[in-house]
């Protein structure tokens, strides 16, 4: 898909009324279609190629990419870094902000760089605790949280000014995103926690794992009573389960993601427990394209990337639309 | 003392009200706190609530007090030190992502402000981020010269 005022493939678009970015994943949104992202690994490398390689896979088959930020507070390859190297092959970046590694200081010149760069949009994360990583013994930071982050961001774009109030000769231009996790307590408070994040300035949101897709519904439908769906576009996540044995190691060890016994039981029960992972995944998917409210789905295939192709074909979610890549 | 921050939650209604006529008490007595001078009293004050405060709430003396919008649980004992709600590590028994044994501090503020009936506006406010040069300075007298609009200096 290309749109008709593209400059050159890949590069930034004019920005339309009503728009706040030069990218196509606002453009794919705000025009009602059925938006597909996905999470990309930072390679523990200093090779480009392996960054290149693991976008490659993703190829006609998502609208924009998500660079992670130290995901599971592990180290590896710097989400600037990803964006860095794949903005220049013209792919449509999502750059994620950890506030756990960063101050107020390095978030604000992290944005104006990768805004330079050509990153349109831009995801605030409070970010895991160090514990839950292979640097246990760090010092967190958490200067910001994912609330006043998204306000910084906000007032750098929309009024020109870093936090301490000085001008910015030329703000960045970003779609403001951040995270929700309906699965999580204190349940009957995430729908506001939501309220609360688009008035802090957020655009869109995608959500932790979705395998309980009733509590999905519960939460989309406390989302619609408050109007919030017609606020911020939602972005349901969703990600295959390698097998029943992995599952309930997530569970016990990743926290936030809730797995009900339910679906360990069908992986276990199952000839091809790899498969079977895919095609919940894919019913996920399926069941999600029907809730109202929902804009999208995000992807997160964790070691499972070259799944995506398979998930996103067969359910038809992009219909025949194939999202801009490089190597068209 | 765990279990002395969780009884204050228990009995936040009548603590909250307590609050709130010492904070009415000091506005009224903003007069005497000019002619000792605020930044003379800042040292004392801090340290009486440095002992009340840390008692009652395991506060942790930030100087930007905001127990009045967290139903009396002190958001600084979160580990993430979040001050505008629960991450999304809360575990499914409501337990910290960081802390297991510990009951998120955002459960235990939501289920505060639940029971002082505060309105749901208030929890709904976005704290702005720590200035950490008042960390140890005194949250109170801050409070009264915020609700009289006077400048600090």
């Amino acid at each position: 898909m290309m749109f008709d005022d593209e400059p050159i493939a890949g590069e930034n678009l004019p920005i339309l009324p009503g728009h706040v970015s030069p990218g196509r994943f606002e453009r794919v949104l705000r025009a009602g279609q059925f938006a597909v992202t996905a999470e990309i690994a930072p390679p523990d490398s200093a090779d480009p190629v392996e960054v290149y390689e693991r976008a490659q896979m993703f190829d006609g088959y998502v609208d924009a990419i998500n660079a992670t930020d130290g995901s599971g507070a592990n180290c590896h390859m710097s989400s600037v870094g990803m964006c860095a190297l794949l903005t220049r092959r013209g792919y449509s970046m999502i750059m994620q902000i950890s506030c756990r590694d960063k101050n107020r200081i390095a978030i604000q010149g992290d944005v104006l760089g990768a805004s330079a760069m050509g990153v349109s949009n831009i995801l605030c994360l409070t970010g895991d605790g160090v514990q839950s990583g292979d640097h246990p013994e760090a010092k967190p930071v958490f200067d910001m949280d994912c609330m006043t982050s998204l306000s910084m961001l906000r007032g750098m774009r929309d009024e020109g000014k870093f936090l301490s109030g000085r001008k910015i000769s030329s703000p960045p231009q970003v779609f403001l995103g951040a995270a929700a996790n309906p699965f999580a307590p204190p349940f009957d408070y995430r729908p506001m926690r939501l309220a609360k994040k688009v008035a802090a300035g957020a655009q869109f949101v995608q959500t932790q794992y979705c395998f309980d897709i009733e509590r999905l519904e519960n939460y989309m439908a406390q989302v619609r009573d408050m109007g919030l769906h017609q606020k911020v576009f939602i972005l349901p996540g969703v990600g295959p389960l390698a097998s029943a044995k992995s599952a309930e190691w997530i569970r016990n060890n990743v926290a936030g993601v809730h797995i009900p016994d339910a679906v360990i039981k069908r992986l276990a029960g199952a000839e091809d427990q790899k498969q079977e992972g895919v095609n919940i995944c894919i019913e996920m998917v399926e069941q999600i394209r029907e809730m109202a409210g929902v804009s999208g789905v995000h992807l997160m295939a964790y070691k499972q990337e070259h799944r995506i192709a398979e998930i996103v074909e067969k359910t038809r979610v992009l219909g025949d639309r194939i999202p801009w890549h490089p190597n068209r | 003392m765990k279990t002395v921050r969780y009884w204050s939650v228990r009995n936040a209604r009548w603590l909250h009200w307590f609050y709130e006529a010492l904070e009415k008490l000091l506005v009224l007595l903003h007069p005497v706190l000019v002619k000792i001078g605020y930044r003379r009293l800042d040292r004392p004050f801090a340290a009486v609530e440095k002992v009340v405060k840390g008692f009652l709430f395991d506060s942790k003396s930030c100087g930007q007090c905001t127990l009045g919008s967290t139903g009396l649980a002190c958001p600084m004992n979160c580990p993430k030190t979040l001050r505008n709600g629960p991450c999304g590590g809360v575990r499914g028994d409501g337990g910290c992502e960081v802390k297991p044994d510990m009951t998120c501090v955002w459960v235990t503020a939501w289920e505060g402000s639940q029971r002082i009936g505060q309105p749901e506006s208030t929890i709904q406010v976005i704290q702005p981020p720590l200035d950490s040069r008042l960390n140890g300075t005194s949250a109170w007298l801050r409070e009264v010269r915020k609700k009289l609009g006077i400048a600090e200096p």
